[in-house]
């Protein structure tokens, strides 16, 4: 059943980069239960722009939990409550009348802040730039039933390919590593037969890359697997562990 | 303008062996002295920059998200058709052709269909050797599964993410280009202009969406995949960012713009909730195979489902149509539905939903059966509606998601602007007046993995290179006309946001050129539009400055073209004098309210030409030609 809300949003606002930022307070009144999180600050944002103020600026794009693009930490927690589900998919049924609700950007050294909650995941695409993919050129590329893979590892492959690259991993994570992420590509390539040739070379690159962006390590607190959206398990991190290990002691790479 | 499609000559089969053989070769050691623009990376704008590169050409690719990775065509969910025929069940290159052609009502190009379906094989083995985790059987076969009403095995699929997986794909290939740096990728840009000088696209001008700032970016061949337009109706399924200010802004310079009416309306979506809602969430179609659509029979009945008799329901797709039931193509189940919400019988609290239920299917098959087949649907819709569809019927209702129309490309996917190429869902030549599901994504990589890094290279060796730089006059005209038009938008302070103007325009689009068009409502429409942009220009409020990170000024620039582009796309629908596909115009039906062509008068494709502000568009059209495919009647009763 369809009710109404009346909230407090405790909102962090900062102009760029170099600028210092704050929490700012709304009111949120009247908001239906039925609306998505996303939908709460479009209201607040037309309400702000129509009284001559700046709306609060946000990253958002698919809004049915697929791109990635969107994610705030909403009272401590990337993408909010409800596991498995990413900020545009969570419902304000969620919370209750005369409820604070605190909503901060991801924050993690390699990820710079736009302009209020937006951030800069370059660092994100650049791990994948290091190594995240098989090296083969459009053509000539082998029938696709030429290689039997058995359902059981493409299904695992899938598992680990479903990451969005929503950065809700790092924001989790006490130490901001990216280790979720990282290891979700090298996970997904070493299952495959097709990643095997690479597999060295990849683990090694995409780690060294995680690292030089100012990602932080693991230290096994999990945070990032249950906050994940997509609920990508750190039996992958396990996986590039032993990639990396086996790369650094008995491959030739470097 | 006679409109040349540089169809090849020959049997269809063989046409496309013949061109490439025909055209013109870039030298490998000459490929990077050219420069080369992509505009948009999803499938198609993803595939292209990755394999361009790879070729040796240097690339500027550029993306409206914070990441090449995050273009709408990740949330495809349903899968890819290739005539691979790894089914053995008869599939073949033709069959698809055929049905292609067919779905799209006689409305596309014989010889692009054709091609597309030759590739399509191409494309399944392209993205394995990638490490897409497509769906395996348990012999590590590749699984296939009959989609959108095909009657063989063809759709390849990678759970309910099948866009993801292989959008995924072309930007892993894509990011190799990017770390070898023949791809310079420049995200958080949105093109505003095409640069044409002398003729030939010379680069684009694009707003730095973090800084604000104006840049210009020279290339010996602009490449357009900036994805369709359904969010001229302000709820659509598509991303919020999706809009057709790149393309309509490239009709502004000379590129034609065809079929614009030609919009597809999908008919299982969860219904609107409210004024506030930003977008819609398509259900996959499979759920039509078990679920039974229907309203009360009383208008404005108002008792929960459980509350109604079997006698008092109205099942009025079986009723209408005995021999398809509830599995009528997507525009007649569309089509329906909204007629029974007209009629005063659409259930939920705004009236513009229909029931799909499945207790039927739940008694006869258990519910374990309907778990295993529809699970990650049902579950889907328990989130977002917090009904749970086992108990009581989902309710679904028709929304905006795909384009066919977009801008007119000829057999090389270039424009009518010499060195301007489009791709995917931007341009128009595959789906005529209705996309097949599973074709879009096999489409999009078609174009841009396997026909693009051809017909690019034919183009550039056949001109003979001209320095173009960002010195030219012609960027600054561009740049300035943009920098006025920002600084306009700022400076209007009116009292309604750009937001508020998009919903308004979406309802006009939606009321009078939706699934169901008469010329009265396409005339009313029309006037509608013109008055809104009248008052868009006076009264619209955009926050903020010019040289920011400023969203709401993003959007008042997408509105600003939506309002002109709204206009045009009536204008087509007014134009065609026929029904087909998705375009349905009450005028012109059969006596089993189906779409009737008119394949003397319209068996072409309306490609319109801008003839400046204030100022009708001109008609041009391509005459098509079926010699392969016989033109028939579709009927579902």
């Amino acid at each position: 059943m369809t009710k109404t809300l009346n909230l407090t949003l405790k909102v962090w606002r900062q102009n760029g980069p170099d600028s210092m930022g704050r929490l700012e307070t709304y009111n949120a009144g009247d908001i239906s239960t039925d609306m998505s999180f996303l939908e709460m600050i479009d209201v607040i944002n037309e309400q702000l722009t129509i009284e001559g103020k700046e709306p609060i600026a946000f990253d958002h794009d698919c809004r049915e939990g697929i791109c990635g693009m969107c994610g705030t930490v909403v009272n401590g927690r990337p993408h909010g409550p409800e596991k498995g589900t990413t900020l545009c998919q969570l419902h304000m049924r969620h919370f209750s009348d005369g409820d604070t609700i605190v909503i901060e950007p991801w924050r993690s050294r390699a990820f710079k802040i736009i302009k209020d909650l937006v951030v800069d995941r370059g660092a994100l695409d650049k791990i994948i730039q290091a190594g995240g993919y098989v090296s083969v050129n459009t053509g000539g590329a082998p029938d696709a039933n030429a290689i039997p893979i058995s359902q059981d590892t493409a299904e695992k492959a899938m598992d680990a390919a479903a990451c969005i690259g929503c950065g809700a991993c790092v924001a989790a994570c006490p130490n901001a590593s990216a280790m979720l992420f990282t290891s979700a590509k090298i996970s997904q390539l070493a299952l495959l037969p097709q990643g095997r040739p690479e597999a060295a070379t990849r683990a090694i690159a995409m780690v060294r890359a995680m690292d030089e962006l100012g990602f932080g390590n693991c230290t096994n607190e999990r945070e990032c697997e249950a906050e994940c959206p997509k609920e990508i398990s750190i039996v992958n991190i396990a996986r590039m562990n032993r990639e990396f290990f086996k790369a650094a002691f008995f491959s030739e790479v470097k | 303008m006679r409109l040349d499609a540089k169809i090849p000559a020959g049997p269809v089969a063989e046409k496309w062996d013949l061109h490439r053989f025909g055209l013109k070769l870039v030298n490998p050691a000459n490929k990077r002295k050219y420069e080369i623009i992509v505009v948009g990376t999803g499938l198609a704008g993803g595939s292209a920059s990755a394999s361009l590169a790879e070729l040796g050409y240097n690339v500027k690719t550029f993306c409206i998200q914070d990441s090449p990775r995050r273009a709408h065509s990740i949330a495809a969910q349903g899968g890819i058709n290739a005539s691979k025929n790894y089914q053995n069940d008869g599939d073949s290159d033709w069959r698809l052709f055929y049905d292609t052609v067919k779905g799209g009502d006689f409305r596309a190009r014989e010889a692009n269909v054709y091609r597309l379906a030759q590739l399509s094989g191409n494309i399944i083995d392209q993205c394995v050797a990638q490490g897409v985790p497509f769906a395996r059987e348990y012999g590590g076969q590749l699984a296939n599964r009959s989609f959108g009403g095909a009657q063989v095995s063809r759709t390849f699929y990678a759970r309910g993410q099948t866009g993801q997986q292989l959008l995924l794909g072309a930007y892993s290939a894509l990011s190799r280009q990017i770390a070898a740096g023949k791809v310079k990728m420049y995200p958080r840009r949105e093109m505003l202009d095409v640069v044409v000088i002398d003729g030939q696209a010379g680069g684009i001008v694009a707003r730095n969406l973090v800084t604000g700032e104006i840049e210009k970016y020279s290339a010996d061949a602009v490449v357009l995949a900036t994805g369709g337009y359904a969010n001229v109706f302000f709820l659509s399924t598509n991303a919020m960012a999706s809009n057709v200010t790149a393309t309509y802004r490239a009709y502004k310079r000379g590129a034609f713009f065809a079929n614009p009416c030609f919009t597809q309306i999908h008919p299982t979506c969860i219904p609107v909730h409210g004024t506030y809602q930003s977008k819609l969430t398509l259900m996959s179609e499979s759920l039509r195979n078990d679920g039974r659509v229907w309203v009360p029979k009383k208008p404005g009945d108002k008792r929960s489902p459980s509350q109604i008799p079997e006698s008092e329901r109205d099942y009025y797709l079986e009723n209408k149509y005995p021999s398809f039931g509830n599995l009528v193509p997507r525009d007649v189940a569309s089509r329906n539905a909204k007629e029974q919400c007209d009629l005063g019988k659409g259930v939920g609290e705004t009236g513009l939903a229909v029931y799909l239920d499945f207790a039927d299917a739940i008694n006869r098959d258990g519910r374990d059966v309907i778990t295993k087949k529809y699970g990650n649907l049902f579950q889907m819709y328990e989130k977002i509606t917090a009904e749970n569809p086992y108990e009581t019927p989902m309710m679904i209702y028709p929304a905006v998601h795909y384009t066919m129309g977009g801008l007119w490309v000829d057999y090389n996917l270039m424009s009518t602007i010499d060195g301007l190429f489009v791709l995917g869902e931007a341009n128009f030549s595959d789906h005529g007046a209705n996309r097949l599901g599973a074709s879009a994504l096999m489409q999009g990589l078609a174009d841009g993995y396997f026909i693009i890094p051809y017909t690019i290279g034919g183009y550039l060796a056949a001109n003979t290179k001209k320095q173009v730089s960002t010195d030219h006059p012609a960027f600054k005209e561009s740049a300035d006309r943009i920098e006025s038009g920002v600084k306009r938008l700022l400076s209007i302070k009116g009292k309604r946001t750009a937001d508020d103007f998009h919903r308004q325009l979406g309802n006009i689009m939606w009321e009078y050129c939706g699934m169901s068009r008469n010329d009265e409502d396409l005339i009313k429409a029309r006037k509608l539009i013109r008055d809104l942009r009248g008052e868009f220009w006076e009264n619209v409020l955009v926050p903020g400055s010019d040289k920011d990170f400023n969203q709401s000024l993003e959007k008042a620039g997408r509105v600003a073209d939506f309002l002109e582009f709204g206009e045009l796309m009536v204008i087509d629908a007014l134009a065609r004098r026929e029904s087909c596909g998705g375009h349905f115009n009450e005028g012109y039906q059969t006596e089993e309210n189906e779409a009737r062509r008119d394949d003397e008068n319209f068996c072409h494709v309306s490609a319109w030409e801008y003839k400046g502000e204030g100022k009708d568009p001109e008609l041009n059209k391509e005459q098509l030609a079926f010699e392969n495919v016989k033109l028939t009647q579709r009927s579902y009763k």
